[in-house]
């Protein structure tokens, strides 16, 4: 791989993990979301690259979805949701953006440590592209943990699935990264409808997680 | 791969069958073709023990699968019979609409389809998109009542499920990033056979990171602890017949996951011992599973915690190792599945004739209902691993292989199961006897189901028949 589509491929990679950073620190839905969309265009961005430079238009697929599904559709869907919800002013998070912020460039830093190390036999982009997909990963893991809103739950679950996705298309010719990608936009379709679904039929006040934690199993 | 093969067919049936019944309205005709279909499947995965087709590049069978798949199809086959008298009962009172018991009867012939393509996945991408798919079936029919807790077990099980699937993609991804240098690009890199045979040449840092993604991954999904928490909700919340069918199947699907990869390991000089690990989480759960046992008030979910302490055993003796603890493992599951889904159905007639869930509102079901009652005491004393159960067999051969390798966590698991045994018995107790709780209604319960699953575990505690302890020592052999 000559220089300039390693370098391409390295600048769309390094925009995802900074664009995970950006969004730990939007304490607005909104904004979050846009953020997320932002993150999905890099994605698709990054995975056609990955398709032209490996040679492997089936990869031209799994841009498209994470374009159209993760970049418009969902987005979209989102904003519409928290406007009903009336919660797109406010986000609740439950550590406050410093301590959120040192913990996610420690995991950055963590994951370029462990990564590097195991995969000194792979190739340069290839151990790169894993650093980063890790990050990205980690960093989601964090979002899941720090929102308490059922959207922003989602969001962290979508960002983390975008790290896997970056992962799957920087490991060369892998099989069915197509498939995959698609049966992991079926889940967060499902996951999406049912946000929405419990709104539209009121089964709760709020969609905060916190709520649902008070219909605990052990009744009475 | 050439022509249809059986392992066609054990993907056909049920796919087929789950169009079908999602097009048919009332609930007799469909719950007797979930019946027929479940059946079919299960005749199917018989003949895989006698003639086994020919492997290709995404489907294969060998000596360990079968086991699985067999075990899956017949708890399948018998949990879809006490479906049928369940679910009418449900339909009477009203708690299921015609419309919501079409798409349970689909969904559950697609769960048996999400299964057996994970169990005879030949590739460990295809296997992960199956394991997908159980996941996302399972969470519908969770929440199929619709009830508050429900759907809130539902979303719990969602989230964590999602995030457990996500990691054990990592996990995948990062086994094909290993198997690439040395099996080459493409298809090849996660074909299972292929891994397997070529696996001492990758390398062992990557395939140690893999593993711990794919433990916590597939772990989520055993319901291994601290990753559980999804578990007793999803069992408590469900329609009976799927707790049925998460415990005694779902959880060991997952833990199959596990258990390839932890082949591929072994099969690594270089790489770390995968034992440890799940010998730890093995042990952690069995122990707090145990401590939680105490203070259930809700049967269901009593039995959730049950499930965890028994993958918690399995995990540990498989993580141990060695024929003799393999061998307890493989046999251990079975008779955890057979008896924890023969518990289920009878307390799935033992909550429809009480009305309730709660064990406080629960007593004296040997009085007004002689035959669930002493079932489900015999269904526990099976469960807490009291002869001359079948558990109580590989209960035994697990502690006594602990103590011929690593004597000193023998403690800790003795300890567990009979912290486990003393709960389990003092629930049973105030449910089985004393003072009968109102609800004296008669029920009509398919006994067959769950007479036949304790009949099986009764005689496998008695007499194991030589040519099966064969079949699974040999099975036990190739885990290495």
């Amino acid at each position: 791989m000559s220089g300039i589509q390693f370098d391409i491929a390295h600048l769309l990679a390094g925009g995802l993990v900074l664009i995970s950073l950006l969004m730990l620190y939007q304490d607005r839905l909104t904004a979050l979301i846009n953020v997320f969309a932002a993150q999905a265009v890099a994605l698709s961005l990054s995975v056609a690259w990955q398709a032209f430079v490996q040679d492997a238009p089936h990869l031209y697929i799994t841009a498209v979805i994470a374009l159209v599904f993760k970049g418009l559709i969902i987005p979209v869907a989102l904003h519409r949701i928290i406007k009903r919800l009336g919660v797109h002013r406010e986000i609740e998070q439950v550590v406050g953006i410093g301590p959120t912020m040192l913990a996610g460039v420690g995991l950055v830093a963590l994951s370029l440590v462990v990564m590097l190390r195991v995969t000194k036999a792979s190739d340069q982009l290839g151990r790169e592209d894993l650093a980063f997909a890790l990050s990205v990963v980690l960093l989601g893991l964090l979002m899941m943990i720090t929102r308490r809103n059922a959207v922003g739950l989602v969001i962290g679950f979508m960002s983390l699935e975008n790290g896997l996705v970056l992962a799957a298309t920087g490991a060369k010719g892998m099989p069915l990264v197509v498939e995959i990608s698609v049966a992991f936009s079926v889940l967060i379709a499902f996951i999406v409808i049912g946000v929405f679904l419990f709104r539209i039929r009121e089964r709760f006040e709020t969609v905060d997680v916190a709520a649902l934690d008070r219909f605990r199993g052990e009744r009475g | 791969m050439s022509g249809f093969t059986a392992l066609d067919a054990v993907l056909l049936i049920p796919a087929v069958a789950a169009g079908v019944l999602a097009l048919i309205p009332g609930y007799r005709l469909s719950a007797a073709l979930n019946l027929m279909a479940s059946l079919a499947s299960l005749c199917v995965a018989i003949s895989l023990l006698f003639i086994r087709p020919m492997g290709g590049n995404y489907l294969r069978v060998d000596d360990l699968s079968v086991v699985f798949i067999v075990l899956s199809t017949f708890v399948g086959f018998t949990t879809s019979v006490f479906s049928a008298t369940y679910i009418a009962h449900e339909v009477e009172v009203g708690k299921l609409t015609p419309a919501r018991l079409r798409f349970y009867h689909a969904m559950y012939q697609v769960l048996m389809f999400a299964m057996n393509l994970a169990l005879i996945a030949n590739n460990i991408g295809l296997m992960w998109v199956a394991i997908e798919l159980a996941t996302l079936t399972t969470v519908l029919m969770v929440a199929v009542y619709r009830t508050h807790e429900a759907i809130e077990a539902a979303w719990k099980y969602f989230i964590l499920g999602s995030v457990g699937i996500a990691l054990a993609l990592f996990g995948t991804i990062l086994v094909y990033v290993a198997a690439r240098p040395v099996v080459g690009e493409g298809l090849a890199g996660m074909v299972w056979t292929t891994l397997v045979a070529k696996a001492g040449a990758f390398d062992p840092a990557l395939l140690n990171l893999a593993f711990v993604f794919l433990m916590l991954g597939y772990g989520t999904k055993v319901g291994l602890v601290p990753l559980h928490a999804w578990l007793p909700d999803a069992h408590a919340e469900g329609p009976t017949p799927i707790s049925a069918v998460l415990s005694g199947l779902l959880l060991n699907v997952a833990l199959y996951a596990v258990l390839r990869f932890k082949m591929l390991l072994a099969a690594n000089p270089g790489a770390v011992a995968p034992g440890p690990m799940m010998m730890a989480m093995g042990l952690l759960s069995l122990i707090f599973a145990a401590f939680m046992l105490y203070r259930r008030r809700d049967i269901k979910r009593m039995f959730a915690y049950s499930s965890i302490e028994h993958m918690g055993i399995i995990a540990f003796a498989f993580g141990m190792g060695g024929p003799l603890a393999d061998f307890a493992g493989l046999l251990h599951m079975t008779m955890h599945s057979l008896t924890k889904s023969a518990i289920f159905f009878t307390v799935g007639h033992i909550a429809q004739v009480k009305g309730t869930q709660r064990i406080a509102d629960i007593r004296g079901l040997t009085v007004t209902h002689p035959v669930l009652g002493w079932t489900l005491v015999a269904g526990v004393m099976a469960i807490a691993g009291l002869p001359p159960f079948g558990i109580f067999t590989s209960e035994f051969l697990v502690v006594s292989s602990t103590f011929a390798r690593q004597p000193f966590l023998a403690i800790p698991l003795v300890l567990g199961l009979l912290i486990a045994l003393g709960a389990l018995l003092l629930h049973v107790q105030s449910l089985a006897f004393g003072e009968p709780s109102p609800g004296v209604a008669p029920s009509r319960a398919s006994y067959l189901p769950m007479f036949g699953h304790l009949a099986l575990v009764l005689a496998a505690g008695v007499f194991f028949p030589p040519l099966i302890t064969h079949w699974f020592q040999h099975v036990a052999r190739q885990l290495g």
